[in-house]
């Protein structure tokens, strides 16, 4: 039970990262750090102990895989993370350079 | 089995990877064929919405193993049909406005890929059949969006862009969260077979926990208050085709929708569940309201009326909700969740005419400050009297589609004695006959002091704003039982019939 | 770059760019597959530009011919997919190649297929993104 607190920990610690920092790139970090956790936990969810990785081979007679539908998508999940991320770091970037800082706090023209 | 349904997705993304290759060939390439696809899924749409099977489609043959379904499903009931064609028909009208419209930007090419690419999202979304898929093609809609909220590249809409994409990530991030709640729980992903299972479970405080994390995630994707933050600002910067299709179809495909979805097709929802989903709703409707009166930029007041009336889709939906739970009269609910899809529809139809004419407002004289426009009535009247009709529906004076769909929530509100709530729905209705009252006179009636020499707009921007005039009083028609049952019954029954759902995707 | 680098980066590349591919088609057999080798070549292909090229117009063609060969191999992944609406069992994803004896290298249908185009594809969508950055940062210097 422990390490699926851990990860949730670590998602909080993600969460308090995008509210307290203000460097962008801190924020998108932030962000990776949150997404990571629930990576951790969808492959904790399919994991069984004693379980092989899950590959059809002759070698082992009646194996116990772990369940490879978490660790699929995890996969898929991590795809759309590398997009996500690299969407923002394009922003972040073009920010940089239209207002040369990366603080948020000065960053707000929009309001109301 | 019918192979028309992955066509929906398969054709709006070969399109989006094609238009970058043949683009470079020839620059009017992307925009004839971008319009020619979407009336081509439009067709298709019509036709299915006016059929009346429903059916599921596996793709890659996966056939379910003792009734339990592997493999994705793509599934097409009257629910996922209505939508389909509010994103296909908005879609046409919108691509074709923006042939003119995005003149002005550089990089066009990109701008239709990614208009594809966002259908494409969409349209996966609201055909899919198991929850992860549906994130996946969230994600892909969603990804498109933020870059063409930023494609301006100016400091607002990169501002705008940023902001939209930390609450957007925010939102998945809770979403993949509760998929993998569900999976934790039920084993499988997919809807009807979670649906199945949830139905021989009791309520824990797990499930109730991963409904809350559901509601968080896809209504920050809905922007219902208090999730709304991001929302004035992103369809307000975004180009204005964009937050056409941002404010009428994208925040009801992936929020309204999968809420939607969820809640009738896989939980079984509870009381609790629906007076929280009743309550958002009215806080939207009323604080949107409130919000947009004092706006001073006519797309960020358009964008704050956005929540408002996805306020009034979600009561309608609540109202239906509460009483199903309760185990009240069926008709007052089936009459509660018809305005609510009736609504739907009209607020795609009347937001998006309001948002390409602001587009056709920003497009001739450059700002969007009412304190400097006015009095453009004389000069541009297409875009004024469309407007003028967008606004009477949107604030629900008869004979607009706007006023149907609103009174059939606020009777089904006094029929299920819910008066409080009917009264906040008359009241809101009139803030927004204010705040459009305000917007109407100082953009297109006063004293025109800066911008006598305005023209109208290129036909092919008139041109969708017209048709959608039009389809704003045609759609009136739908008040009427006969078209209704044609329309919207096939959605409603899906809706409120959980074993139909389920039944489609298992069959025995 | 010192010579020290680019030689060094000259000796690893190959292997990196081998062990990418290696990756990709035993996609099917072991983990892996088509976005792990992907990502692999990618970065075969961002260590020679880190050590070698600076000039901003190579990186801008190499750049075009990245994103030009994404879509490709996307559109290449549809049609294999759509080509399964018509033979055998006539379903969108069909795997309709026969699937061989299992843990031999030619085997299982179409998924080795898929597997190398999606590993093209990553290569070149995380080639085009580094691209991207990197070309928009030489243009503010």
């Amino acid at each position: 039970m422990m390490v699926y607190i851990l990860s949730f920990i670590l998602f909080l610690v993600g969460l308090y990262g995008i509210i307290t920092r203000r460097n962008l790139i801190k924020i998108v970090i932030s962000l990776s750090i949150m997404e990571f956790s629930i990576f951790i936990l969808l492959v904790l969810i399919g994991y069984i102990d004693g379980g092989i990785a899950p590959i059809i081979t002759d070698q082992v007679i009646n194996p116990t895989y772990v369940d490879p539908l978490p660790q699929a998508m995890v996969l898929t999940a991590i795809v759309i993370g590398l997009a996500t991320t690299a969407m923002l770091m394009a922003i972040a970037i073009r920010l940089y350079r239209k207002y040369g800082t990366f603080d948020i706090r000065e960053i707000k023209n929009l309001k109301g | 089995m019918n192979s028309l349904i992955p066509l929906f997705i398969i054709i709006p993304l070969a399109t989006a990877f094609v238009i970058p290759i043949i683009g470079k060939l020839t620059s009017s390439f992307a925009k004839i064929i971008t319009p020619a696809i979407l009336l081509i899924l439009c067709y298709f749409s019509i036709s299915f919405l006016l059929s009346s099977n429903q059916e599921s489609y596996i793709v890659g043959g996966w056939q379910a193993i003792n009734d339990i379904p592997i493999g994705i499903y793509l599934v097409l009931d009257g629910f996922s049909k209505l939508i389909l064609c509010i994103i296909s028909i908005l879609g046409f009208l919108v691509s074709i406005y923006a042939i003119t419209y995005i003149k002005e930007y550089t990089s066009k090419n990109n701008f239709y890929a990614l208009f594809c690419l966002m259908v494409a999202g969409m349209n996966g979304v609201v055909l899919s059949g198991d929850i992860f898929n549906l994130f996946v093609f969230l994600e892909i809609s969603v990804i498109a969006s933020y870059a063409l909220v930023a494609f301006g590249v100016g400091k607002k809409e990169l501002e705008a862009s940023f902001k939209y994409q930390v609450l957007g990530n925010i939102a998945s991030f809770l979403i993949l969260f509760s998929v993998a709640l569900l999976y934790w729980q039920t084993k499988t992903l997919n809807i009807a077979d979670i649906s199945n299972i949830l139905k021989t479970h009791d309520s824990t405080a797990f499930l109730t926990f991963t409904q809350i994390l559901l509601i968080t995630g896809f209504g920050l994707k809905a922007a219902i208050i208090p999730f709304h933050a991001w929302l004035p600002d992103a369809h307000s910067s975004a180009p204005s085709p964009v937050s056409a299709m941002l404010s009428g179809v994208l925040i009801k495909a992936i929020g309204v929708y999968v809420i939607i979805r969820l809640f009738f097709n896989m939980f079984v929802f509870t009381y609790d569940i629906a007076v929280t989903i009743t309550v958002l709703g009215a806080l939207s409707m009323i604080i949107g309201a409130l919000l947009a009166i004092n706006q001073k930029d006519i797309k960020r007041l358009l964008a704050y009326s956005s929540i408002s009336q996805i306020g009034y889709i979600i009561i309608g939906f609540g109202i239906g909700m509460m009483i199903l739970s309760k185990g009240g009269k069926q008709s007052i609910a089936v009459l509660a969740i018809a305005g609510s899809l009736f609504h739907m529809i009209n607020h795609s139809v009347f937001k998006g005419l309001l948002f390409l004419g602001a587009g056709a407002v920003e497009y001739r004289t450059n700002t969007r400050d009412m304190g400097q426009l006015g009095g453009l009535s004389e000069n541009m009247p297409i875009t004024s009297t469309t407007t003028l009709g967008a606004s009477m529906a949107i604030s629900g004076i008869p004979p607009f589609n706007g006023f149907f769909s609103k009174l059939i929530i606020i009777i089904a509100a006094v029929q299920a004695n819910l008066y409080v709530l009917a009264a906040l729905a008359v009241i809101v209705s009139i803030i927004t006959l204010v705040y459009f009252l305000k917007y109407q006179k100082s953009v297109f009636y006063g004293e025109n002091r800066n911008f006598k020499k305005v023209k109208e707009v290129p036909f092919a921007m008139s041109f969708s704003m017209i048709i959608l005039a039009i389809l704003c009083l045609g759609l009136s028609l739908i008040a009427i039982p006969s078209v209704r049952e044609i329309v919207l019954d096939q959605a409603v029954n899906s809706l409120i019939d959980m074993d139909k759902y389920i039944n489609l995707v298992i069959q025995h | 770059m010192s010579l020290i680098v680019k030689k060094v980066a000259q000796l690893i590349t190959v292997f990196i760019f081998l062990y990418g591919i290696y990756i990709i088609v035993h996609g099917h057999l072991t983990p892996g597959g088509g976005f792990a080798g992907g990502a692999i070549l990618a970065g075969a292909y961002i260590l020679q530009i880190l050590a070698f090229g600076r000039d901003p117009l190579h990186l801008k063609k190499k750049e075009t011919g990245a994103s030009i060969s994404e879509s490709i191999s996307i559109l290449t992944v549809l049609i294999l997919a759509v080509v399964g609406l018509f033979i055998g069992t006539k379903v969108f994803f069909n795997n309709y190649l026969p699937s061989g004896k299992i843990g031999e290298l030619v085997s299982a249908g179409t998924i080795p297929l898929y597997n190398i185009l999606i590993g093209i594809e990553v290569a070149a969508a995380l080639l085009t993104i580094f691209l991207a950055l990197i070309i928009y940062k030489e243009e503010i210097e």
